[in-house]
């Protein structure tokens, strides 16, 4: 097989998930996006392993002990950032981060209370009351 | 639009090699065919507007790129991809847009403002990888005949021979991940189940129900860190433990 095919579908996965991360706004579509990068650089590390173990003669496939390891720490990254959606979800109401600008510079807020959660109105917390009530 | 000049690049660039682009094998036809599907499924999870869609398109596209796994004889790694990918990681992407309480059906806000900077970035950065890979490995070939090198006995061997002790480490971080997982939850929990003010009564609801947003006292010890709520972390921290 050319090298070229699953080099060349990596670069284009790992572009579409560039384009994810930096163009979604909800916070779990971003996360994704990440996925679908990390996988671009899992198919070009079993790619060249594959390719290095058959003319190079490598007995090491570090390609594919690293996609291993990558895969792994892709299973925890996903959980320990999902987990701090639902903790910023609970806290704040949303899971958009355009409205998670307490620490942007030039996006002065009132106060430390007046989150931009809360210039959203009483339509939110009503429609959460009636979902849990539900 | 890129891949079509990726194709073109492609075709000119291997033409002029002895195994030639127009002259492709069954594992290359397999592969562009399952690769075109993959991207796709892709484009879309990127693109689409319905949350729960783009999930589901994850599917398809992680999917996909575990059948190329297996054209490329690593079979335990597409097999991992399988079960921990498409069986674990969409399921918990599913499950945090139900407990954010993802709107279903067409959401007009999905796309940031900024899409059109993204877009430039993404189709800038597409341009230049797939230019210099190709450039790079025009001439390189990979011979997939004989036995797979990817095998579970092989990726074994390799594993226990020479990985052991990142792989012992790894273990660490996994369960790192797990306890940090639980306490960020229980934390949370802890803070928003313990109004101090307000006449609601912390009765042991669901955990999804933000209560701490109705009232800016608990909201404002979540920031501090010394309000009404932080005698409980301890005992909540050594509950994770």
């Amino acid at each position: 097989m050319h090298l070229v095919y699953p080099a060349v579908l990596a670069a284009l996965l790992f572009c579409t998930g560039l384009y994810g991360v930096l163009a979604r706004r909800n916070a779990i579509l971003v996360l994704m996006s990440v996925e679908l990068m990390l996988n671009a650089v899992n198919l070009n590390l079993v790619a060249f392993d594959v390719w290095l173990s058959r003319t190079a003669e490598d007995k090491l496939h570090s390609g594919q002990a690293l996609t291993l390891f990558t895969i792994a720490i892709a299973a925890a990254e996903i959980g320990i950032g999902l987990a701090i959606v639902l903790a910023v979800h609970r806290a704040r109401g949303t899971s958009d981060i355009d409205k998670l600008r307490d620490t942007a510079e030039g996006h002065e807020m009132d106060g430390p209370d007046s989150d931009p959660a809360g210039s959203d109105g009483p339509e939110p917390p009503a429609a959460e009351k009636a979902e849990a009530t539900a | 639009m890129t891949l079509a000049a990726t194709a073109t690049a492609t075709a000119t660039l291997a033409a002029t090699h002895t195994r030639g682009f127009l002259s492709p094998t069954g594992v290359e036809i397999a592969f562009l065919l399952v690769g075109l599907v993959t991207f796709g499924a892709a484009l879309v999870t990127v693109t689409t507007k319905q949350l729960v869609h783009a999930a589901l398109w994850l599917v398809v596209a992680l999917g996909g790129i575990a059948v190329e796994y297996l054209l490329l004889t690593a079979e335990f790694i597409a097999w991992v991809q399988v079960l921990i990918y498409v069986g674990s990681v969409v399921v918990l992407l599913l499950f945090g847009l139900m407990l954010t309480k993802a709107p279903i059906g067409r959401s007009p806000d999905a796309d940031s403002g900024n899409r059109w900077a993204a877009l430039t970035v993404a189709v800038a950065a597409a341009a230049a990888l797939v230019w210099v890979v190709v450039d790079a490995f025009r001439a390189t070939w990979t011979d997939l005949d004989g036995p797979a090198s990817g095998s579970t006995a092989v990726t074994g061997a390799s594993l226990f021979q020479n990985w052991v002790l990142p792989f012992e480490a790894l273990s660490v971080l996994l369960l790192a991940a797990l306890v940090g997982a639980i306490v960020l939850s229980r934390k949370s929990k802890a803070e928003s189940s313990s109004p101090p003010v307000n006449s609601r009564p912390a009765t042991g609801s669901s955990p999804s129900v933000p209560d701490s947003r109705n009232h800016t006292i608990g909201r404002k010890g979540a920031v501090e860190g010394n309000g009404p709520s932080s005698p409980d972390n301890p005992a909540e921290k050594e509950g994770a433990r």
